[in-house]
């Protein structure tokens, strides 16, 4: 359902599109790595390597 | 999924996919096809963090902590090693005349939230271990980027009271991941800009997440006035868990100020594993 979605949704030839998908794929990864990951890691303390009072 | 919409030959025109009329799937089978995708997402989106925690943030926190240490022009980042020295074209060493008492130990101000202020030398992790120590224990500002940072409130180098530091064991860089490798009696070294402290290695211990008394000015025991010069380092136990913590105590052997030499110390070579 996505998948085919986006691909009809781009515009322009295959290999246009190929492209298109690649730049926002890496696009995506990179919002992930930058700042949705980070995010992440610090909200749910995935590791902790200080020692603090209980809250 | 229905296939027709898929050109024949990669080399063909491409034809407007056909409106799916008659064939068109049910509302079941177009659900099933939808969670599959989202599972096929989620699975990438869940398998590159992974990916992420432990490659992508040694790259970048390594990184800039080697920038920072570049930063302090007064920190001294030489590889170092013993060969070099005694070939006197390495560094001069510390002559025993420049090591002095800890009680005449000079301790410098608390700088502010996020200053690197000191260098940390391991020589059980190696002669080119070097890193850069900053003001703070916040994970985003502090430990997931500039690697080893000081509990505010907590003695300075060299200071009557307990030095306590912090760092990852994996990932960011991972400052303090061979931990578990000091032995009682190794140098821990500190250099800020006017000074060298090299603390010895007293004894190490896991302790859970609040168990905060062992950063306190006597270690283990928050009620006593300082007795001594004392460093603290604690990081993660067990390895990527947030479990417990290890903590590895240290005691002021000497200092000396900057300028004379740099502490034997660091430049012993302890066979590495």
């Amino acid at each position: 359902m996505i998948f085919p979605w986006v691909w009809n949704v781009l515009p322009g030839p295959a290999w246009l599109r190929v492209l298109l998908l690649v730049l926002l794929l890496v696009a995506i990864v990179a919002a992930l790595f930058q700042w949705v990951y980070p995010w992440f890691s610090v909200t749910f303390d995935i590791q902790d390597q200080n020692v603090e009072a209980m809250t | 999924m229905p296939a027709p919409s898929v050109p024949a030959e990669p080399g063909a025109p491409v034809h407007e996919p056909q409106r799916r009329g008659s064939a068109r799937p049910s509302v079941g089978n177009r659900l099933i096809a939808l969670m599959g995708e989202l599972f096929i997402i989620a699975g990438a989106v869940i398998g590159l963090y992974v990916m992420w925690q432990l490659f992508y943030t040694d790259i970048t926190a390594e990184r800039e902590q080697q920038e920072v240490l570049e930063e302090l022009d007064w920190a001294y980042t030489e590889p170092v090693v013993a060969a070099e020295a005694a070939e006197d074209d390495g560094p001069q060493v510390l002559p025993e005349e420049a090591k002095q008492s800890p009680d005449s130990a000079p301790v410098m101000d608390e700088p502010d939230f996020g200053t690197t202020f000191a260098t940390m030398y391991v020589p059980r992790w190696g002669t080119d271990y070097v890193k850069p120590i900053t003001q703070g224990v916040t994970r985003r500002e502090i430990l997931d980027v500039l690697g080893i940072g000081h509990y505010p409130g907590t003695a300075m180098p060299g200071g009557l009271g307990n030095f306590a530091i912090s760092a990852h064991r994996t990932t960011y860089g991972k400052p303090f991941n061979r931990i578990a490798e000091v032995q009682e009696g190794d140098a821990l070294v500190i250099q800020t800009e006017d000074a060298w402290y090299v603390y010895r290695v007293t004894d190490y211990s896991i302790v859970l997440p609040n168990q905060v008394e062992v950063i306190a000015p006597v270690p283990g025991d928050p009620a006593a006035a300082p007795d001594g010069h004392y460093i603290t380092l604690t990081t993660c136990h067990p390895m990527y868990s947030a479990a417990e913590r290890y903590i590895v105590h240290g005691e002021l052997e000497y200092w000396a100020t900057t300028g004379f030499g740099v502490p034997a110390e660091i430049l012993e070579e302890v066979p590495q594993p």
